[in-house]
């Protein structure tokens, strides 16, 4: 009896510490949304919202595509490079330099879609270097993470395109039912990617092929192929993104654009929970992930404390949400 | 009575509020070899995490060489005298033998590292298992017994007063096992203490002193080993009257053979085949319905056959005819379209999906048949999952438990369900019974019976000749990748079979011989 008396406490300390660590990122989330409602000036108004919506929400789209990769046990650095390729190639074709389209609504489609497929196509890129020469992710993804900025300048002769298309830009400056267009393309994308990973049979056998890639593969599951269409999603929502950036810029620079994209995209995956060694993915974490990061900086803003100072806290995000992962899996 | 080196007193442990152990005990006197036995999930492993400093206990003593232990890494457990020898080997596959060896205490010279002495002491510790290796070489080159032996060696070198072995015969042949159990007897004789786990309990009694034997949680009996007899131990393993215990070893017992003779065409038909270094001449044939036996020693190249018949290595001579048809599969998705099934030997390392839930894992091959278009059917998943649980009797707390959370046996049962629920023609089973408790043992033993007599073919490979005997239609056996004999039911003895297995043994002795 004594036994059960002692063991009682415990178990209940267990419960609290299993409920921090799977709704960690949601309470952390809360958590700011609480203290900044008390501490920052006019923060609950549809302007602040907006603001940080805007603002996140590239990198969510890019980081619905790297959860996935991520998820297979792989990460993609190529991210920000294939942002600057399609925000190259966009311009080129609705400002007419390829070739002249009559329209300016059928050069803003065509331009939308080719870039997008293109920045998708080098994604396919990435997974063929992976899986047909066994070449670890992170290198293989280096080796366009390097020539994707150069392949863009090389496209743009290294010139900044200036446009004011607004056929084209709302995108990233419109607003639908007065939500930013590019937030509601970061909710469908989320939605999309959230459904995919948890009702359809490449979501299982993305998390199957990171889970233990031997066991899909005995499984008969295609792990090549898996592991190829990943990287063209995420290349697919890297495009994407470079479109949203170069509309919200009104102009396209092969240098800056997703700059340090793909740190930014990793640390909301992980600091949304998805295991960087693979076989678990949140899509809806990594969202949350982004937010946190998003919502730090502009708690450190508003108060009136410097960028500079606000990526010292952001690093310290990431290691507490690594941190709290590893509670996790210790006792797994 | 030596004096007592361990003592654990009431250790209680418990996992997201499910005890896994309740006020459990264990004491070990100072040069003792002491066995822990139990099922799977008895609480062997949580215990031995607990001692190592893996796990945190949450209540009890820990008394150790005359102080209060209490640490809180393996890394702390093993600079305070206990060493531990897991199941899987956790060494560096691509750093030599003498770096694996004297991992954690190299030795320094000046500052630098002092390479001769490291060799020096490798070689003086691997001598001791009679093995002859450069121990310059990668661990990777030399196989799985090898490596075994060298995480002893380490073990050694660090002084320790208790080594743990965990089921450190598992993936040892019988002349390796012989060689450890000198190590063991030595070891006893300089006044070390051992911990030995195992499920094999002929080798319990060959090497042990006494047995602590626990159940759900807790240590239910100590005892010499002499004054308890084989069936007295099953039966406090798996809380039983003796009665109760089956006479039989295995669940085959009853199992009615056919097929000794007959005319009709094979399901499977492998000639001459050769692949890579393992496999280099295999011939045998398979029936519908029948369940034929793989035996010979490790290395022999039955796994490596397993793997080239299911299309994940591939074939570089040879024929492989499947209903009289030749067949090469170029991957596994193409063997399991042909109707094939391979469960593989190891759980962990390409069986079981960690992450994953009991149903996830369990529907894992059967899901492109419960989509339609790419979308997954809960319901039919749903109801498959529900099916196989309760036919195979896997004991979880739902289907959606991970899997790395149940028992190796009720993993084992997930993993022959996901096979099952394909409906294959032709069944591999790679050690289908490794590593797990007497109890799920025989149910997964009468469950394969069941299948073949509803007309599933299974290719079993055991390295427990008691399975092969008493379960197989016919036994081919495999020595150093050649097939070398076969025996239909009748004529099967362990004498015949261990003879076909060993017959005029040329220096495997070599265990270290890169592989």
């Amino acid at each position: 009896m004594s036994d059960l008396v002692q063991s009682a406490p415990n178990s209940r300390s267990f419960r609290w510490q299993d409920f921090f660590a799977r709704h960690g990122t949601l309470i952390v989330l809360l958590a700011l949304l609480v203290f900044n409602m008390i501490a920052t000036p006019n923060f609950l108004s549809v302007r602040t919202l907006n603001v940080n919506l805007t603002q996140v929400a590239t990198i969510v789209i890019v980081a619905v595509g790297m959860t996935m990769v991520i998820a297979t046990g792989g990460i993609d650095l190529s991210v920000g490079s294939l942002m600057a390729i399609a925000g190259a190639l966009a311009p080129l074709i609705f400002l007419g330099k390829i070739v002249h389209f009559g329209n300016i609504y059928v050069a803003v489609a065509v331009a939308m879609v080719v870039s997008v497929l293109v920045a998708g196509a080098f994604g396919w890129f990435n997974g063929w270097l992976i899986t047909h020469f066994k070449i670890q992710p992170i290198i293989a993804t280096l080796v366009l993470f390097i020539a994707g900025r150069g392949i863009a300048q090389v496209v743009t002769n290294g010139n900044l395109q200036a446009f004011k298309v607004p056929q084209f830009q709302f995108i990233g400056l419109d607003r639908w039912f007065g939500i930013p267009v590019q937030v509601i393309v970061m909710i469908i994308l989320v939605a999309a990617a959230t459904w995919t990973m948890r009702n359809t049979l490449f979501g299982r056998q993305i998390l199957a092929v990171g889970g233990n890639e031997r066991a899909a593969r005995l499984c008969g599951m295609p792990v090549s192929k898996t592991k190829r269409w990943v990287y063209f999603i995420s290349g697919i929502c890297a495009g994407i993104a470079g479109l949203v950036v170069i509309a919200i810029n009104s102009s396209s620079d092969a240098n800056l654009v997703g700059l340090g994209m793909e740190l930014d995209a990793i640390a909301a995956v992980a600091v949304g929970g998805t295991s960087l060694s693979g076989g678990r993915a949140s899509v809806l974490g990594t969202l949350m992930g982004a937010l946190i990061i998003q919502l730090v900086r502009f708690t450190l803003l508003a108060n009136g404390i410097p960028d500079a100072a606000a990526l010292v806290v952001k690093a310290a995000i990431i290691v507490a949400a690594v941190w709290l992962q590893r509670q996790n899996g210790a006792r797994a | 009575m030596a004096l007592s080196l361990l003592s654990m007193q009431r250790i209680s442990k418990a996992f997201g509020g499910i005890p896994a152990l309740s006020a459990a005990s264990l004491q070990i006197d100072a040069g003792e070899v002491h066995a822990l036995v139990g099922q799977n999930g008895a609480g062997k492993s949580t215990m031995i995490k607990i001692l190592t400093g893996y796990y945190r206990k949450d209540a009890g003593d820990i008394q150790f060489d005359g102080a209060s232990f209490d640490v809180e890494s393996p890394q702390a457990a093993q600079m305070g005298g206990i060493s531990t020898i897991y199941q899987e080997i956790n060494l560096v596959p691509y750093r030599s033998v003498a770096e694996n060896i004297c991992l954690g205490r190299e030795k320094r010279r000046f500052g630098l590292l002092d390479w001769p002495a490291m060799y020096e002491d490798a070689r003086a510790l691997i001598a001791r298992f009679n093995i002859n290796i450069d121990v310059r070489q990668p661990l990777m080159n030399f196989n799985t017994a090898t490596q075994q032996m060298i995480a002893i060696s380490r073990a050694i070198g660090f002084k320790a007063k208790l080594v743990i072995m965990d089921e450190p015969t598992s993936s040892l042949d019988e002349r390796e096992v012989g060689v450890l159990f000198d190590v063991i007897r030595q070891l006893k004789a300089d006044g070390v203490s051992v911990i030995f786990v195992s499920h094999k309990l002929d080798e319990l009694y060959q090497v042990c002193d006494r047995v602590t034997i626990m159940r759900d949680g807790q240590s239910v009996k100590t005892a010499a080993m002499a004054d308890l007899t084989q069936l007295e131990l099953i039966a406090a393993m798996l809380g039983r009257d003796i009665a109760q215990v089956s006479r039989h070893t295995t669940a085959f017992g009853d199992r009615t053979f056919q097929y000794q003779s007959g005319p009709e065409a094979p399901l499977l038909k492998v000639s001459n085949l050769r692949a890579g270094r393992k496999v280099l001449d295999v011939n045998f044939n398979m029936r519908r319905g029948e369940i034929i036996g793989l035996a010979g020693l490790l290395g022999a190249g039955r796994t490596e056959t397993a793997r080239v018949i299911f299309g994940e290595d591939q074939r570089q001579g040879g024929l492989v005819e499947l209903n009289g048809v030749a067949f090469n599969p170029r991957d596994p998705a193409d063997a399991i379209a042909a109707g094939l099934g391979f469960c593989s030997e190891d759980r962990k390392l390409d069986g079981i999906i960690p992450d994953m839930s009991v149903a996830e894992n369990l529907t894992l091959v059967l899901l492109p048949h419960l989509s339609k278009a790419g979308i997954v059917d809960e319901t039919a998943k749903a109801k498959i999952v529900e099916t196989f649980i309760a036919r195979l009797g896997v004991k979880c707390s739902g289907p959606n438990q991970k899997i790395r959370e149940l028992s190796g046996g009720n993993q084992q049962k997930v993993l022959l369900a996901r096979w099952l629920a394909t409906n294959p023609d032709l069944l591999i089973l790679d050690e289908p019974t490794r590593g797990i408790d007497v109890g799920a043992k025989a149910e997964i033993q009468s469950l394969i019976n069941a299948m073949a007599k509803d007309g599933l073919s299974v290719l079993m490979i055991s390295s427990e000749l008691e399975e092969v005997i008493e379960g197989a239609d016919r036994v081919f056996v495999l020595r150093e990748g050649h097939s070398v004999a076969e025996f239909a039911h009748k004529d099967l003895s362990e004498q015949a079979i261990m003879q076909a297995m060993a017959y005029s043994e040329p220096a495997t002795t070599a265990a270290g011989a890169a592989s």
